[in-house]
């Protein structure tokens, strides 16, 4: 080899720099790797802490309690119960103060808060259901109070505990599925919470904002991919569109805020408005999204449809939106499931308040899961904390579901040309 | 008569005149041939009879609360109403809903016997607006009828109607981004009438405490906005950043140069995932359990102003949620590095780090900034993660075990509560809107030109 | 019944067998050439009489050096590398079948035949690139210097130094014009000093015959020079960490004919230095360029030899074929 100094590659030195530069990829591989797994631990770190503190909110320990109803200071007639106003009249009776008595009675003073509202929500129901148990002194399991439920899951204060012990002596003592924590709404009392308001609310809520911002989102992005001329005015449509799809969340709230609730003065915390804020917000997202799908698909499809006398409006809506759908479909999921996890625009819009019920329509005040979980999470009683888990996983299960459901569709319906 | 039963009324006469338009073109159908099928005539004229109708009512109903509250506060009852403004217009607000049957009664008795006035003149009015509709309507759909004929072309006229129609859906885009700027601005030049703009943007202490009462104590009102365009970089650019960009980085190269296929099938959703999961659940975490790690840490190590709210437990939690963005960003841009870099590289005995290093990441480096720019201005907006982990004390200091707080946590701070809405407070939260609007639209637009002008055109 | 026709690289391009054997013959050539004899140039012009002629190759340049290194080669026992039994699998299917070529110091040795042929393939296991490819799986024995390369006790890094590779279009980095040839030796830490990496660099470019075009402009960006320029700077790059063998894939396809003229012209001056093997589309080129030629086709080596050889009097019939263009 003719060189001014030939390389020696097997002499020391350069066996050396050969060893370090290998021990350098392997430090640099180790790095990526852990970079990786920081991630991912940290996810599933996350997802146990909030099922390990969550799951206890699924699950609610009852308390037998016998009430001979002869003695309370309920004046009930059962047969007064038959009607459509049997709830009403229930309602109107005291029967916190029945069940406090016949606890204080069962199982002695302290037990006097050992229930909380949700047994007078499950002594209601009972009674409606049945109006003949209020003849005898029946044994009925109510759920216990949010002290008696935490001390009996993990532990609370003393007082608790005793009463705890004293009803698993007395085998009064038993967990069952916490089914009103999906059916209930919003209350005070942390045992008797349920997450059905908030459900209810941020179904009508998604759905305002899935009418609104999915045909304008596919309009328009027909409109800029296909039709649109190139000139000054659709170059600003088309940067407006793409500035929007990054602007914080919180400025649509404060948008929603000065004109629809202040200049065109709708219901203020409604779904309606929120759908509308949401809609706002995701439609960018389903432009670009749609704008991507229908650059796939190939010119050629377009050539054929117009070279037998198609309409530019006909090839595009018979052909080529129907090819473009399953991406269109899939970023609409996507931007659905970012909406739906939202929180900070609702909060100016006004869904910050207490809802007891869960809305009766879009113009009813109402709030949504996340909103619902950020309001527990301030909440300084005990039981709350387990609630606001439970709520938590409940809406990581839906996002899980809507982003499979994206992943699925894009998947098995998307055609690679 | 309402104005929603007009809109019925009016889309019953689109459905009627199309259906008539459609039978008169299927008749005219068999006796020649035809430009465009029947349907097209039918859809014609039901939108030549919607569309101008919908739009009158559109306009009308605006006006028409205007009219109603004129006439309502000229009649009697109205005019017995007291002088002060706050408290008519909460008797109004009861009248109105009362009259809609919202509620029975109100809380002042005046409002419920403005009900009746509001509901006639509500009314009157909507009767000459529906009219006016329906009016409309039936001339479009008479002249648009008489056009039907076998060479007309009713699909073009039809077509060029959906043309504006998505004409319009695009426009909503502009018009959102010209609603947040002209309401987020009209709001904060009334902050500025009330407070001096220099103060705001300059201004080193924030405590707003308005007075509801010209003579009230304890107000000082100071709106200087420093200690929160702080706040919010510190814990958005700095210190997520310092957790993400590194993390995401090498995620990047690691999943795309030296992840197992299979192996990276799987780890590339479980990435998306942490995009997914909502910004409430993290501020959730990292107010339950990650602030009270750090601050114990914190007084471990000797820093005894640790707090339980600090702006490390929102910084940390915040970068590891921007991390997804910042991987995938790099992901693309080094994907976007021709394979024939990468084999003039290895051809010449690099080691795979090496080329990663010294050949791709410099030629993919305008994107992986522009991502970083990306998500930087992601982490500046974020509100939840701060709203439930950092504080609320607007604090200039670079502990980061301290409580800070930032803009968004402001906002929503200033905007929650019952508010007069005039006050500074409330408005002082648009000024705040604008600047966090202003800024993250500069570090997009810097991202964007960043990755034009720097990115090596490979053809 | 001659016609000219311009020549493309994708033209299959006919040697005047006659020329050849003119040419040979007055200079009097010994015979380690094999006899041709007579008849079978004849039926090979008489063929060629129903086909449409070329343009005569010069292949005057090529006897020339041929009659040089004719004993050289006969007499140069150990090639520089050598390849036995070489196979190629891409998942199940092979795209390379038993392939044994010997590679010469001092020697070009041209790979010609219709595309997808493997040839690319082959040259890229001479370098461990297919490595880089996950579906990719090689067997047989390839060695270098006697060594075995495909054993995992040679070191790829040390070997891709050694081998290096030119590749068809030009890929310079998008570096200065200095950092493009300094990228080698730098990584390989083949210079102790600045001044020393200067050195490297200015010989390397020279080599590649670029350096009077760029010594005034040596941190102006690689991919600001014209394609010619920039596969020249792709060879300076590969020149730069001494190499002992170069290996070029198609490296003129995407050149105008000036630069790749040039590119030749550089290819007969570093013959000297290095063993080069040359994968071609371009049977001109080949011919022009090469002296020992291996001819491709479907996965499998069909025939190996001298240049002359292969393109007077192939052995095998589809050498013929393909050389006389009947199809490619």
């Amino acid at each position: 080899m003719n060189s001014i100094a030939p390389t020696r590659w097997t002499d020391g030195s350069m066996n050396k720099r050969l060893g370090r530069r290998y021990a350098a990829e392997r430090r640099f591989r180790l790095l990526g790797f852990v970079a990786v797994s920081v991630s991912v631990l940290f996810l599933a770190f996350l997802l146990y802490n909030m099922a390990a503190k969550g799951l206890g909110g699924f699950v609610r320990y009852e308390a037998a309690l016998p009430i001979d109803f002869a003695k309370s200071n309920l004046f009930l007639d059962p047969a007064a119960l038959r009607g459509p106003d049997a709830e009403q009249t229930v309602a109107s009776a005291d029967l916190e103060t029945a069940i406090s008595q016949a606890a204080t009675a069962t199982y002695g003073p302290a037990a006097a808060e050992m229930f909380g509202d949700g047994a007078v929500n499950t002594l209601t129901r009972d009674i409606v259901r049945n109006p003949d148990i209020l003849k005898d002194t029946p044994t009925l399991w109510l759920p216990v109070g949010s002290k008696v439920d935490i001390a009996a899951k993990h532990s609370g204060d003393p007082a608790s505990e005793n009463l705890v012990n004293l009803l698993k002596s007395r085998h009064a003592l038993r967990s069952s599925f916490n089914s009103d924590f999906l059916t209930a709404s919003d209350s005070t009392d942390p045992s008797s919470v349920g997450v059905w308001g908030a459900l209810k609310g941020t179904f009508l809520t998604i759905l305002v904002t899935i009418v609104l911002a999915f045909p304008i989102g596919v309009l328009a992005a027909v409109y800029l991919e296909e039709f649109a001329p190139r000139n000054r005015w659709t170059d600003a449509i088309e940067v407006s569109i793409n500035n929007l799809a990054a602007v914080p969340s919180i400025i649509f709230g404060l948008l929603g805020l000065a004109v629809f609730l202040n200049i065109m003065d709708l219901p203020r915390s409604a779904p309606l408005v929120g759908g509308m804020t949401l809609a706002l917000m995701t439609m960018p997202v389903i432009v670009i999204a749609g704008r991507n799908a229908i650059k796939t698909v190939p010119p050629s499809i377009r050539d054929a449809a117009l070279g037998v006398g198609a309409s530019k409006m006909q090839v595009v809506f018979h052909h080529v939106l129907p090819l473009a759908l399953p991406g269109i479909l899939t970023g609409t999921i996507i931007g659905m499931a970012r909406a739906l996890g939202e929180t900070a625009p609702l909060l100016m819009i006004g869904m910050r308040a207490f809802i007891a019920a869960p809305p009766t329509g879009i113009t009813a005040p109402a709030t949504v899961l996340p909103v619902q979980i950020f309001l527990w999470s301030d909440e300084v009683d005990r039981g709350f904390v387990e609630k606001t888990s439970a709520a938590i996983i409940v809406l990581l299960l839906f996002m899980l579901v809507m982003n499979g459901l994206a992943i699925y569709l894009r998947n098995r319906f998307e055609r690679r040309w | 008569m309402s104005l929603g039963l007009a809109l019925v009324a009016v889309l019953i006469v689109a459905l009627g005149v199309g259906w008539a338009g459609y039978v008169r073109a299927r008749r005219l159908r068999t006796a020649s041939r035809m430009h465009s099928l029947p349907i097209y005539h039918g859809a014609y004229a039901a939108l030549w009879a919607a569309i101008p109708a919908l739009l009158l009512l559109a306009v009308w109903a605006p006006m028409q609360a205007r009219l109603v509250d004129t006439a309502v506060l000229s009649s009697p009852e109205g005019r017995a109403l007291p002088a002060f403004e706050m408290q008519r217009e909460s008797i109004l607000s009861e009248a109105r809903e009362i009259a809609d049957g919202e509620r029975e009664q109100g809380f002042n008795p005046q409002s419920s016997t403005l009900a009746p006035r509001i509901r006639e003149a509500q009314s009157r009015y909507a009767l000459m607006g529906g009219a006016a509709a329906i009016l409309v309507a039936l001339v479009a759909a008479g002249l648009a009828l008489r056009r039907s004929a076998p060479q007309f072309r009713a699909r073009t006229g039809v077509e060029r109607w959906l043309l504006i129609v998505l004409l319009a859906a695009s426009l909503i885009a502009i018009l959102t981004t010209l609603g947040i700027l002209l309401s987020l601005m009209f709001e904060s030049l009334r902050f500025f009438r009330l407070y001096p703009l220099h103060s705001f943007a300059f201004g080193l202490e924030w405590s707003p405490q308005t007075a509801i009462r010209a003579d009230q104590a304890g107000s000082s009102g100071a709106f200087g906005a420093i200690p929160l365009l702080w706040g919010t970089f510190f814990i958005g650019a700095i210190i997520a950043m310092i957790v993400a960009v590194p993390l995401g980085l090498m995620s990047a190269i690691y999943l795309t140069q030296y992840a197992h296929p299979r192996v990276r099938a799987w780890l590339k959703p479980i990435l998306e995932i942490l995009a997914g999961v909502p910004t409430v659940v993290y501020g959730y975490f990292a107010a339950l359990t990650v602030a009270p790690v750090v601050r114990d840490f914190g007084l471990w190590i000797g820093v005894s102003s640790a707090s339980s709210e600090s702006a490390l437990a929102a910084g940390l939690v915040m970068g590891i949620m921007i991390i997804p963005f910042i991987s995938s960003m790099a992901d693309d841009s080094i994907a976007a590095v021709p394979q024939a870099m990468r084999d003039g590289s290895l051809a010449m005995g690099a080691t795979k780090s090496e080329t990663i290093r010294r050949v791709l990441l410099p030629a993919a480096l305008p994107g992986v900034i522009g991502g970083v720019l990306l998500a930087v201005s992601r982490a500046i907006g974020e509100t939840m993660i701060v709203v439930m982990a950092a504080g609320l004390a607007a604090n200039l200091t670079l502990n980061p075990f301290a409580s800070v707080t930032t803009v968004t946590v402001q906002i929503v701070q200033l905007l929650t509560g019952d508010q007069e809405f005039d006050s500074a407070k409330t408005l002082a939260a648009f000024a705040l809107g604008l600047a966090l609007f202003l800024i993250t639209l500069l570090l997009n637009l810097i991202a964007l030109h960043v990755v034009r002008r720097y990115r090596e055109q490979y053809e | 019944m001659k016609e000219k026709q311009p020549t493309t690289p994708t033209t299959p391009v006919r040697v005047t067998s006659t020329a050849i054997a003119a040419e040979s013959k007055r200079k009097g050539r010994s015979t380690t050439r094999k006899e041709v004899p007579a008849e079978p140039e004849n039926k090979v012009a008489e063929e060629m009489e129903d086909q449409v002629a070329f343009p005569a190759v010069d292949v005057s340049h090529q006897a020339n050096i041929e009659e040089e290194r004719a004993h050289e080669v006969a007499t140069n026992g150990e090639p520089k590398m050598s390849a036995r039994d070489v196979s190629v699998f891409y998942g199940d299917k092979q795209a390379l079948k038993d392939v044994s070529i010997d590679i010469h110091e001092d020697v070009v040795t041209a790979f010609i035949g219709p595309s997808g042929c493997g040839k690319s393939t082959f040259l890229r296991c001479l370098n461990r690139m297919n490595d880089t490819i996950p579906t990719a799986r090689v067997t047989g024995r390839i060695e270098l210097d006697g060594e075995d390369i495909t054993t995992s006790s040679m070191d790829v890094v040390q070997l891709r130094a050694r081998v290096g590779m030119v590749f068809q279009k030009p890929n310079p980095f998008p570096k200065s014009i200095f950092e493009n040839v300094a990228y080698g030796p730098r990584i390989h830490g083949l210079s102790s000093s600045k001044a020393d990496l200067e050195r490297i660099v200015e010989k390397s470019l020279k080599r590649a015959g670029l350096w009077d075009e760029v010594k005034d402009r040596l941190e102006e960006s690689g991919t600001a020079l014209s394609g010619g320029q920039q596969q020249r700077l792709c060879i300076a790059r590969a020149i730069a960490v001494d190499p002992e063998v170069i290996l070029m894939d198609e490296p003129c396809s995407a050149l105008d004919p000036i630069a790749t003229a040039k590119i030749e012209e550089l290819i007969h001056e570093l013959r000297g230095r290095y063993a080069i093997a040359i994968v071609t589309h371009n049977m001109q080129q080949a011919a022009r360029v090469s002296q020992r030629t291996a001819f491709f086709h479907l996965g499998e080596l069909v025939e190996y030899g001298k240049t002359s050889e292969i393109f007077t009097n192939p052995r095998e019939q589809r050498t013929q074929d393909y050389i006389t263009g009947r199809y490619g």
